[in-house]
């Protein structure tokens, strides 16, 4: 299969973003936004061009799913260790490539009109582009100090994007504090590429994946040397999923993404819900077989531990937010918690493997109706200038676009049937229920956490108390419409599609089955939690209220995201500044800095003492001339013998 | 060779020339002093080089050559250091050393 031209996939929104950022000024913000458009649209259809080759034409040789590489040596280290410059081509990468480009297509035209007016329209067109760029990259990467260089770039562009309007401090503060978090796994992920190219002797993701006819890891040196009771290898591993839990705002390092949504909200729905941060599920996905066949997958029962908990974690706070964008935030941390779950719980082979599938066909569904309820809200915000929940109420009537796309995502993210998230959430459920039923639990039990908080939404906004508006709230533009209709039609019809047949694990097709009684179990959990939802907030009233007030204490603790924050914030000013940076920097300047500062003023010093010495005057170094020249003939004719 | 006189005697004498020159050179104040005190320094060399060649190698006369260029030499250095010394006069109204250190350190 000739795959060189899915290098223009990134490289299009590479150009895209020169062009823009060099023609910053000349550029009028109406081309740049079709520029932007036209360019992301070639990406796009080259993407669904790659997948349709790739899935349904030449991709499989036996019924397995070939995995394409090409690509240049670029650093050489040793005659195994090397940093290449490619593209790899395998079912995870190929329906990435879909998922990226679709959604920023969709987010590039919804921007259009949402930052219609804005000062820096070519500018933000820029930075879209820039991260796009990033992101197919990424997922193109063929290696792991590849994915590890557009990792960062992803990360650059995210840090741009959320401090996009950088005349707010929130926003500048937000974007400084999601680059420093997400810096700081990365560090762990730096590490952790060190480790396992060290031992493993390749960074190639080929050789490190490499399966044998038995199905099993040819990676067998992982018992070689050990570290505390661990395989190095594990802790390389568990290293390189601390950068993808920095990423995927994983527990606990969630505490960048609630902040991050200061961007402008189509970056929100972009970067912070469908894209950047499932890099961290694709980080593990990617490395999969690494994960299961070192030391009997233990870095991969951390994963599925980590992402329940932040599951969990994220489902409860979002049950208690008011800022709608937060709220999605929680959400999309949340859901990124079942697909690491999925991940965690899955085996390599055959149908144990569901867990992969359902974990990537999450993944995909959870891209379109995150986008869909992040441009929504967008467009919300957009009507009534407001995030907060107490400004929105009876909205159903004045936007009837977004109420029903909102409605219709609302549903898919909760799990009713047939939309799309009821069929990926269930394949999850399946997955933890064969393998851990105390994950399986957990998981039912965020499902209808989801279905509420998502349903408290919805009413909240489009229903409960009628508020009186300034100015009467307007239906958005056509341009911000169409995505929002676009990817309404995604979120139902996305579940429909056999995920099973194409992305697996062992990259061989198989036959999913909907399991009943899990499913059921479900959708009656979801419908419960709609129909709480329901009785709360349908209609403007107090139950919530005494609900909140019944909990008291708990109820705080989560309106506070745990008080999260004000512990990092205690761990890093009162522990880390004093304790250990303070002191560190004083020593710094009294001996470091002391030691160089007194070699300098001891130099001038004595230059002032022995400056008389250059006195200008001939019959000074006349005298000293000649009485060295005494010296040294009293010398020879006296000592020298 | 100058009868009863012996080579000693004669280095004795350039020896006090030349230290005279010396010390004349470190502490005369005046620029046409210490010009002075180099030509003995000068002459003292010279003195010595006629010396030896007659003393102990009468039948060669580098010696004798070396001090006529010597003298030449020291014409000639002579006249360009007065010329520095008429433009420096120019400049400053002075020859004294102590009002020429202007360009110390």
């Amino acid at each position: 299969m000739d795959i060189s031209y899915i290098v223009f996939i990134p490289l299009i929104p590479l150009a895209v973003f020169l062009l823009l950022g060099i023609g910053y000024q000349k550029i009028k913000p109406a081309v740049s936004g079709y520029i932007g458009v036209a360019g992301l649209a070639t990406s796009a259809a080259l993407s669904y061009y790659a997948a349709y080759q790739y899935f349904f034409v030449n991709g499989k040789v036996d019924g397995v799913y070939q995995t394409f590489v090409e690509k240049t040596v670029w650093m050489n280290f040793t005659d195994t260790l090397h940093i290449d410059m490619g593209i790899l081509v395998d079912p995870i990468s190929v329906m990435m490539l879909v998922v990226v480009t679709t959604i920023s297509v969709m987010v590039h035209i919804y921007s259009r009109g949402y930052m219609e007016g804005d000062n820096g329209y070519t500018k933000f067109f820029a930075f879209l582009s820039l991260f796009t760029f990033s992101m197919l990259g990424l997922v193109l990467a063929t290696n792991l100090f590849q994915i590890y260089i557009f990792w960062e770039l992803v990360g650059v562009s995210s840090y741009l994007l959320i401090g996009y309007y950088y005349t707010k401090t929130s926003a500048v503060s937000a974007a400084k504090k999601a680059f420093i978090v997400t810096r700081f796994a990365d560090f762990g992920f730096l590490i952790g590429i060190l480790i396992v190219g060290y031992y493993a002797g390749t960074f190639d993701f080929e050789t490190l994946n490499a399966v044998n006819a038995e199905g099993e890891g040819l990676l067998m040196q992982w018992g070689a040397s050990s570290f505390m009771g661990l395989s190095v290898i594990t802790w390389g591993l568990l290293l390189i999923f601390m950068g993808g839990a920095g990423k995927s705002a994983m527990f606990p390092l969630h505490i960048w993404l609630p902040d991050a949504m200061e961007g402008p909200t189509p970056v929100s729905a972009l970067i912070h819900a469908a894209t950047m941060v499932v890099a961290g599920v694709y980080l593990v996905a990617r490395l999969f077989p690494m994960y299961y066949f070192v030391e009997d997958g233990f870095a991969l029962n951390v994963v599925a531990y980590v992402g329940a908990f932040s599951s969990l974690f994220a489902a409860v706070i979002a049950l208690t937010q008011t800022d709608i964008k937060r709220v999605l935030a929680f959400s999309t941390m949340s859901q990124i918690g079942y697909m690491m779950l999925a991940l965690g719980v899955s085996s390599y082979k055959g149908h144990e493997g569901v867990g992969y599938m359902a974990s990537m066909f999450h993944l995909f569904t959870h891209a379109m109706f995150k986008a869909l309820l992040f441009l929504g809200a967008g467009s919300v915000i957009h009507a009534v200038h407001s995030n907060y929940l107490k400004d929105m109420g009876g909205l159903r009537k004045y936007m009837p676009i977004t109420n029903i796309t909102f409605l219709i995502a609302a549903l898919a993210i909760a799990g009713v049937p047939p939309l799309a998230g009821f069929w990926s959430k269930d394949e999850i459920l399946v997955a933890a229920f064969e393998k851990n039923q105390l994950l399986y639990f957990v998981g039912l039990f965020v499902a209808g956490l989801t279905a509420f908080y998502m349903f408290r939404l919805y009413f909240g906004i489009f229903w409960g108390k009628e508020t009186k508006y300034h100015h009467p709230p307007h239906e958005s533009p056509m341009s911000m419409a169409f995505p929002l209709i676009f990817l309404a039609f995604m979120s139902i019809v996305a579940g429909f599609i056999p995920f099973s047949e194409f992305v697996t694990a062992d990259k061989v097709a198989f036959e999913a089955h909907l399991n009943l009684p899990l499913a059921a179990a479900a959708v009656g959990t979801g419908l419960t939690g709609i129909i709480i939802a329901w009785v709360f907030y349908k209609k403007e009233n107090d139950l919530a209220d005494k609900f909140a007030n019944a909990f008291g204490m708990f109820y705080k603790w989560t309106f506070h995201k745990f008080y999260f924050d004000e512990i990092y914030m205690f761990v890093t000013k009162k522990i880390v500044f004093n304790l250990i940076s303070t002191p560190i920097a004083k020593f710094d300047k009294k001996y470091v800095d002391g030691t160089m500062e007194g070699i300098g003023n001891k130099t001038v010093l004595i230059s002032e003492k022995i400056k008389g010495l250059q006195s200008g005057r001939l019959q000074d170094y006349a005298m000293f001339f000649v009485s060295g020249v005494v010296i040294l003939a009293l010398v020879f004719i006296y000592l020298w013998t | 060779m100058i009868a009863g006189i012996s080579i000693y005697e004669i280095f004795t004498l350039t020896s006090i020339l030349f230290f005279i020159g010396i010390y004349g050179f470190i502490t005369r104040k005046n620029l046409i002093s210490i010009l002075i005190s180099l030509e003995l320094i000068l002459n003292a060399s010279a003195i010595n080089f006629v010396v030896i060649n007659k003393y102990l190698y009468p039948d060669v006369l580098q010696g004798v050559f070396f001090s006529i260029f010597i003298i030449a030499v020291a014409a000639a250095e002579t006249a360009l250091a007065v010329a520095i010394i008429i433009n420096l006069y120019r400049q400053i109204s002075s020859v004294e050393v102590k009002d020429t250190e202007i360009m110390k350190y």
